[in-house]
């Protein structure tokens, strides 16, 4: 019985000694892959911030200005004036063609026929919602 | 164990038949068992001393080999975590209120030389003086070869010259990684953000610090390192900063100017959108202080925040709302203005020796810019409380604002607060404040009386300030500057659909040896707009201007500053999203806005 638990002892131990060999190894690697990693991470920021002086430095309002004259006749930018902002409600607004479907929401009436909304009555031909009319883009574009 | 009786039958009835005392031999046993006792103890005692003392010594051996390790190996970063890897930068960036850059850090490298390892230094002296322009050969070849073992050769340089010095291949020159602080927008704001420079210097890095402006006034918080990753955001908006510039050196060049600021400021919370003065120069290059000539010509001199000037007649305003705060006039009182006006051995004249008189009222004074009516004004407020008020309103002290520059700019006023005092600090006279103080407060009476100071920073949560004037006061002080641009010294101001609401002021340089320069005037105009709902404030300040288009030069600041002005209101007020109102909305109720 004795001898059989001193070679199982060694043999536990020796398989012991082992993993422990392995592990250690295992996470030295680790280690390095870790320390490579952050040294990647760290070369990327650092590009990041670089991409981000460039970025800034190629959109520099002296150079997009200079850029707007150079390329005027293909472009045709000018200066943000007054007179391209309005109230939605000056704008003349086109009549869609078509008639408007429910999907638009509110309390429509659609020419004659059905009625969606199974409040008001279909009577009088093409009737839209006053909203419709006052929006605007440059509403959006300025809240 | 077994225990030896202290009194053994055998030998006490040996002893008694011997007629002994048996005692004797109880006491014998007796004193051996206690021997033994105590040699035991002793041995014991001894043994937990040995041990006590391995482990005593056994302690200080680890602590001393881990202190000897520690001590020996080289410092090294805790690789295992994943912290650290965040922050970069030693110095965080500076953002416009968009979030677009103004300020970053950019890696470059650094030059230095060890002479020692020099295999030829006159090659090399040769070469870098070839590569680097501003180097001289001769000197530089000397300090290679004076037998010094380290030498700085430039503190930063760009890729394709750290390739020319590569290419030398001489063993004695080093770079080093070097984080340098970059302003991608050139000369924009070049005044608000003033510039850094290295400050403690090694091979491996370098510290960033700041010199002037914002860089050096927020030094401490854009080097802390916990924050390092978070940008520090200004009032500052890029697109209006670079509109506001583009058009006062326009209009500086138009004016035949030598200089000229603008401040664009929200009146709600002393926001500063665009902060301008020209000449202005390029932070990444920030030429040295000026040694000779007056400072305020440099080009480094801040105009908007360091310029103190006599503001001139932009001050009625403040005279005329004091005025109505303390009941003594309403809007339509009349009062005496008939010019000119006699103060012992003083003068008071209008311009161009005008006679608004005999009586005006306030809004007039205000419209027509009379100073006799603002001097009348000021002697019914009285100088004490004139005084009081323009302190209060921030116009006597130097500008608050994150830049560290602004704690320089003192106000210039005299030191006894005499009536002739009160009288032409009435009309913006004898007493000179920052345009900033200016813009300030007229942002205080487009706040509706309530005190606004600046800043340049980002939402900011601040405490709102105290009450100076009654909203109606206000209000009414608004309706009169838009008088002014309606039908008073400044209508070129009106611009259509933002109801421009301003000041002209004109005031003359002084000289060297005293009096004042009728050629070299000071320009300014404040405004508020739009006056119905007031949101942005204006200062336009213009130095040495004449406008020659007519027969002949005219200096008021109704044909120099407020056109300038008027511009960059109409550029400016769209890209701020403001809608115009549409013609005619002045005239009913004030509804366009909001």
């Amino acid at each position: 019985m004795r001898p059989l638990l001193y070679l199982s002892t060694a043999v536990i131990v020796m398989a012991l000694a082992f993993w422990a060999y392995r592990e250690n190894y295992a996470t030295q690697a680790a280690l390095r892959e870790l320390a490579n990693l952050q040294d990647e991470i760290a070369g990327l920021r650092e590009d990041i911030a670089m991409q981000r002086a460039e970025w800034a430095y190629l959109n520099r309002p002296a150079r997009l200005k200079e850029l707007a004259t150079v390329n005027f006749d293909r472009l045709m930018l000018l200066p943000l004036e007054p007179e391209q902002l309005a109230d939605g409600k000056s704008a003349a607004m086109p009549v869609p063609p078509g008639p408007a479907t429910a999907a638009d929401g509110g309390t429509l009436v659609i020419t004659g026929a059905a009625n969606t909304s199974g409040e008001t009555g279909g009577t009088a031909g093409k009737a839209r919602k006053s909203d419709d009319v006052t929006a605007d883009p440059t509403d959006k574009a300025f809240p | 164990m077994i225990r030896t009786p202290l009194r053994p039958l055998a030998l006490i009835l040996d002893a008694r038949a011997k007629g002994e005392n048996p005692d004797v031999i109880e006491r014998e046993n007796l004193r051996l068992r206690h021997e033994a006792m105590r040699d035991k103890a002793k041995s014991r005692a001894d043994s937990r001393l040995k041990l006590l003392v391995v482990v005593v010594i056994a302690t200080f051996v680890v602590i001393g080999v881990r202190m000897g390790t520690l001590a020996a190996t080289e410092p090294v970063e805790p690789r295992a975590s994943v912290h650290g890897t965040e922050i970069l930068a030693s110095r965080a960036d500076i953002v416009d209120r968009q979030g677009r850059v103004l300020a970053t850090n950019m890696l470059t490298h650094s030059l230095y030389a060890q002479p020692r390892d020099m295999v030829d230094p006159a090659r090399a002296a040769a070469e870098l003086a070839r590569i680097f322009p501003d180097l001289d050969a001769a000197t530089l070849e000397r300090r290679f070869t004076d037998g010094r073992s380290f030498l700085w050769i430039r503190k930063v340089m760009s890729p394709e010259q750290m390739q020319a010095v590569h290419d030398i291949g001489d063993p004695g020159l080093y770079f080093g990684p070097r984080e340098m602080r970059l302003y991608p927008n050139g000369t924009l704001a070049a005044h608000v953000l003033g510039g850094a420079s290295f400050g403690a210097e090694g091979v491996d890095s370098a510290e960033i610090i700041g010199t002037a402006g914002l860089e050096k006034a927020e030094d401490a918080r854009l080097r802390d390192p916990a924050l390092a990753g978070q940008p520090l955001q200004l009032s500052l908006d890029l697109t209006v900063q670079a509109t506001v510039e583009d058009l006062l050196a326009s209009g500086m060049k138009m004016m035949n100017a030598k200089g000229a600021a603008a401040i664009l400021m929200e009146a709600r919370t002393g926001e500063i959108l665009a902060l301008a003065s020209l000449p202005d120069f390029d932070p990444n290059d920030r030429p040295p202080l000026p040694t000779s000539g007056q400072p305020s010509d440099s080009p480094l001199f801040n105009r908007a925040v360091q310029g103190v000037y006599e503001l001139g007649s932009t001050f009625k305003i403040f005279a005329a709302a004091q005025a109505m705060e303390l009941g003594l006039v309403g809007p339509d009182s009349l009062v005496e203005a008939s010019a000119p006006m006699r103060w012992g051995k003083f003068t008071i004249r209008e311009f161009q020796d005008h006679n608004y008189g005999p009586q005006a009222t306030v809004s007039d004074i205000i419209a027509k810019s009379s100073n006799v009516g603002a001097a009348h004004l000021a002697l019914m407020i009285g100088g004490e409380r004139q005084r009081a008020f323009l302190t209060a309103m921030g116009l006597l002290d130097a500008p608050k604002v994150e830049l560290v520059e602004a704690p320089g700019a003192k106000a210039l006023i005299p030191d006894r607060w005499s009536d002739i005092v009160t009288i032409t600090a009435g009309y913006g006279h004898g007493i000179a404040s920052s345009p900033l103080n200016l813009a300030a407060a007229y942002a205080t009476i487009a706040n509706g009386g309530v005190k606004v100071t600046p800043t340049l920073l980002h939402g900011l949560a601040r405490a709102p300030g105290p009450r100076l004037l009654s909203e109606k006061v206000a209000a009414d002080a608004v309706a009169m500057m838009r008088r002014v641009v309606t039908e008073g010294t400044a209508t070129l101001a009106d611009v259509a659909g933002y109801e421009v609401a301003g000041k002209t002021g004109t005031a003359e340089k002084p000289k060297k040896g005293g009096g004042y320069d009728s050629d070299k005037v000071i320009n300014t105009f404040a405004c508020v707009f739009p006056a119905s709902n007031p949101k942005y404030v204006l200062i336009v300040t213009l130095d040495e201007p004449v406008e020659t288009s007519g027969p002949e030069p005219r200096r008021t600041a109704g044909w120099t500053a407020v056109p300038v002005a008027a511009e960059m209101i109409r550029r400016v007020a769209p890209l701020l999203g403001l809608k115009p109102a549409p013609a005619g909305a002045n005239d009913g109720p004030k509804t366009p806005f909001e």
